[in-house]
């Protein structure tokens, strides 16, 4: 929250800042684990690697109580209406965490039977790599969705920021252009 | 979620409803809405669905219940919300890629996946007995330690369904356990494509057998934890005795193997009855019960713990013991050539195996490039191999068309097999015991489909 | 391929030619080395891949014992139950007309002599090669009693897929079965509910035959494409 142009007005400003601060402090998932990095997901719930300290260890079954949804797995073209209603189900403010490579892309798993990321179903807020990632890469992607809660915008114009994000993403490069980047 | 699906229940034999009895299908919406529209009507039969979103369906599993007030009078599973067309994508893949795509089936116990895999491989190879003895060995504590650890998975998700979470966390460090161990010797948790055709990947660290050692106790440290917390626990026993039970029969019929077996009363072990990657040289107990019901397969999985810590303790001492023997067997045209070590920057190959292949040795360059890009090639024919699962018989079907890709590769996988038994499991009972059957079932969605 | 040497087996005793449908013909591989149309010449070679030939008595160990039995027990159709005997790798085949199949389940799993309790489930496999007999439904078969294994191999052509269920048999068949129809498109005749249990239920076409696309879409990374896995230059 720097002195810029965009920058808010005081008090909306800490408001802001109260608001990302209680929604990264215990943002729950919703149980969405599918596969392998289900188990994964199981895991860092567990004592060794404990998410409870990021105050996310509490799955929540119902989706109208559950803040990110974690697709933990690979979705197939089965399951891919049903991560939609999931996801339409759940309250604003929401985030999705596209877990593992077949959630991310596909990952191994090229074929008829599963959806090539799960970006063609919902819109995804981080992708993380790993067949499946280590409970730590999950606790890393938490870390950055944490940072996204925080910079949330209330209030002020959220549409403005958002279409404006949007279009600064339509003009950047993309990544099939950049070139150079392995000198 | 309504009566269009016609498939009729999994067990021939149930008597059909007589059609008289009106019922009232839900789809979906405020479950208070729901309550009072039905009382209104005055249906008490209710058609809804379970899964496949749910926390205790071990995974993606839909299950279509018509309850009764709180008896259920029909449950069908749906399955295939996971289905990832893994014996196809086997297909296009060399017979040592295949282990890779076919070790994400069962992911609770990837290991299992990739030895029968491997087996059904070398089968038709012809190089069962020219396995190396150091490499059965690592196969088997491989397949022992994956086996606590999906037992405790088993277990542990069984007691978080119940809302006990302290026996999840509990079983979940036992895990993390032999975790440390599999994952200093395979470079992964799990997923590992340690177990390849031919032997295993690479052999184990310098310090591996001290590993093993210090984690037995570790891990027997928590199982005694995990019987301390549930056994003599009155909720449940009450939650868990005389639930979901099967007798031998309805197992016989239904081809149920595993711990659902063994709690009926038959002492079948894969292990026991066909030996695998010398099993038999090994001293292990099958435990049997004959109660069948939820409790005794709980009671059957732990005792199969501590008889898989006897199995490792036997494969520490043997890996002692041939300490420097192969791997991997010694037709060069069929071992996995690469070879891998830990460096300052994580795992990668290993440096004297590149020396040897660029400097040493054109012959082993030339067999490290064919089999890595083309793979070896396999006689044509058919072979089934079956080892015990955790779960029960699990079972591969390889044919070969003579290439260096499988022309087929079918799992028999007993996940799939032992959740027909679903609704002889759950029809009559409460819909709380729905999750105790589908937890004793122990099955998992990879698995079942695929 | 006017000019290409053709590598089909000359009918000899190898062929055995004492079967209906004849010995499984798995695959007809062209080409060596992933060679296509260089000057080589590897990229017109024809090998024609059959399954092992079918045994000759003796069979040795105790497939001669369960196969009397078995013949004795279908009596007079024995001869047009049982098509052929195959024993490859220690196991032991039993190719069987999809008309007696009920009644060679019948008995293996009643007699006391076979005791085969488990039907390990149908595995389907298609062979586009073999003409009039594609798809092929397994059922390996293990024996608790016994401890023994053996397979039921029943084959039918792609224009009449049908194969009566053996669920009345082995109840725990229902699912393979059917999973076997929506891979394969195999029906099973007297199956209590044969619906697709995998792919989901409006789903077209039988994914796991081999006509039919791996489905893999091309993989764009950096102005590169990589191909799906079925389209790729690969070996085979």
């Amino acid at each position: 929250m720097s002195d810029h142009a965009d920058a808010p007005p005081f008090i909306i400003g800490k408001l802001e800042d109260f608001a990302g601060w209680a929604r990264a402090g215990s943002m729950w998932p919703a149980t969405f684990g599918l596969a392998c990095c289900a188990i994964e997901m199981m895991s860092t719930g567990t004592p060794r690697f404990d998410m409870a300290r990021f105050g996310m260890e509490v799955f929540r079954g119902s989706p109208r109580q559950a803040d990110i949804m974690i697709v933990a797995g690979r979705v197939s073209q089965k399951m891919a209406p049903i991560v939609r209603q999931v996801y339409d189900q759940m309250a604003e403010p929401k985030w999705v965490l596209a877990m593992g490579v077949c959630a991310s892309s596909g990952g191994m798993f090229n074929n008829y039977a599963i959806v090539q990321g799960v970006d063609h179903v919902v819109p995804v807020d981080i992708y993380l790599p790993g067949c499946p990632p280590r409970p730590e890469m999950l606790i890393n992607a938490f870390l950055k969705v944490h940072e996204l809660a925080k910079d949330k915008p209330m209030l002020r114009h959220r549409k403005q920021i958002a279409a404006a994000a949007e279009a600064a993403a339509l003009e950047a490069t993309p990544t099939s252009d950049m070139k150079g980047l392995l000198r | 979620m309504s009566n269009e699906y016609a498939a009729a229940s999994a067990t021939a034999g149930l008597a059909d409803d007589d059609g008289a009895a009106p019922e009232f299908t839900v789809f979906g919406g405020d479950w208070s809405d729901v309550a009072e529209e039905a009382t209104r009507l005055g249906e008490q039969r209710l058609v809804f669905n379970m899964g496949p979103q749910h926390p205790s369906t071990h995974g993606v599993l839909r299950i279509m219940l018509e309850v009764e007030g709180e008896t259920v009078t029909e449950a069908r599973a749906g399955i295939g919300y996971l289905h990832t067309g893994i014996e196809k994508n086997i297909e296009y893949r060399t017979w040592t890629q295949g282990v890779t795509f076919c070790t994400r089936m069962d992911y609770v116990a990837p290991m299992f996946n990739e030895a029968v895999f491997c087996l059904g491989t070398e089968k038709l190879l012809g190089i069962t007995d020219d396995i190396p003895e150091r490499a059965n060995v690592l196969r088997v504590l491989m397949m022992e330690l994956t086996r606590i650890g999906s037992h405790l998975v088993a277990i542990g998700t069984g007691g978080n369904e119940l809302g006990a979470t302290t026996v999840m966390t509990t079983a979940f460090i036992g895990r993390e356990e032999t975790f440390k161990v599999i994952e200093a010797i395979t470079g992964l948790r799990v997923n590992n494509a340690y177990i390849r055709p031919g032997g295993v990947a690479q052999d184990t660290p310098d310090d591996a057998v001290e590993m093993i050692r210090a984690m037995i106790p570790l891990v027997r440290q928590r199982l005694d934890e995990l019987a301390l917390l549930q056994l003599e626990n009155p909720i449940f026993k009450g939650r868990l005795q005389g639930v979901a039970h099967l007798d031998l029969a309805a197992c016989m019929a239904l081809g149920i193997t595993g711990p659902m077996l063994r709690s009926a009363g038959v002492p079948y072990d894969l292990r026991k009855a066909e030996p695998y990657s010398g099993y038999e040289t090994y001293d292990f107990a099958v435990p049997t019960s004959t109660d069948a019901d939820a409790y005794s397969r709980v009671v059957l999985r732990l005792e199969e713990c501590y008889e898989s810590l006897k199995i490792v303790a036997q494969c520490a001492d043997r890996l002692e013991e041939l300490k420097g023997a192969p791997v991997m067997v010694a037709d060069k045209k069929i071992a996995w050539p690469a070879q891998l070590s830990i460096g300052t920057d994580g795992q990668g190959n290993s440096l004297d195996h590149i020396r040897h292949i660029m400097g040493e040795s054109m012959e082993a360059l030339i067999h490290h490039f064919k089999l890595v890009t083309e793979g070896f090639s396999v006689p044509a024919g058919q072979a089934y191999a079956a080892i015990e699962n955790p779960k029960g018989l699990l079972g591969v079907h390889v044919v070969s068309d003579g290439g260096t890709k499988p022309w087929r590769a079918h799992f028999r996988d007993p996940g799939f097999n032992n959740l027909q038994a679903l609704s002889a499991l759950t029809e009559g009972g409460q819909v709380a015991d729905v999750v105790v059957a589908i937890a004793s079932i122990d099955m998992v969605l990879g698995g079942v489909d695929r | 391929m006017s000019d290409a040497i053709d590598n089909r087996p000359a009918a000899d005793a190898d062929l055995a030619p004492v079967t209906p449908g004849g010995r499984t013909l798995i695959n007809v591989r062209q080409g060596m080395f992933g060679a296509r149309g260089d000057t080589t010449g590897y990229d017109r070679i024809t090998r024609f891949v059959y399954e092992p030939a079918p045994a000759q008595r003796p069979y040795g160990g105790w497939f001669d014992e369960v196969v009397d039995v078995l013949e004795e027990l279908l009596g007079d159709k024995a001869d047009a139950a049982i098509e052929s005997v195959v024993i490859d790798r220690g196991e032991l085949t039993l190719h069987v007309a999809r008309e007696h199949l009920l009644e060679v389940c019948t008995h293996l799993r009643d007699d006391q002599d076979l005791r085969f309790e488990f039907c390990l489930g149908v595995s389907g496999v298609h062979y586009p090669a073999h003409v009039g007999r594609e798809l092929h439904a397994v059922y390996p078969m293990q024996s608790i009693t016994h401890n023994r294994r053996l397979r039921v191999e029943v084959s039918v052509p792609e224009e009449d897929p049908h194969i009566p269920s053996v669920t009345s048999v082995y109840p725990a068949n229902n699912w393979h079965e059917r999973e076997t129809w929506d891979f394969f498109g195999i029906r099973f005749d007297g199956h209590p509910g044969l619906a697709r249990i995998e792919m989901p239920d409006d789903w077209v076409g039988h994914p796991q035959r081999k006509d039919y696309p791996l489905g893999g879409i091309p993989i764009e990374y950096k102005g590169a494409q990589v191909p799906s896995p079925d389209q790729r230059r690969q070996y085979r």
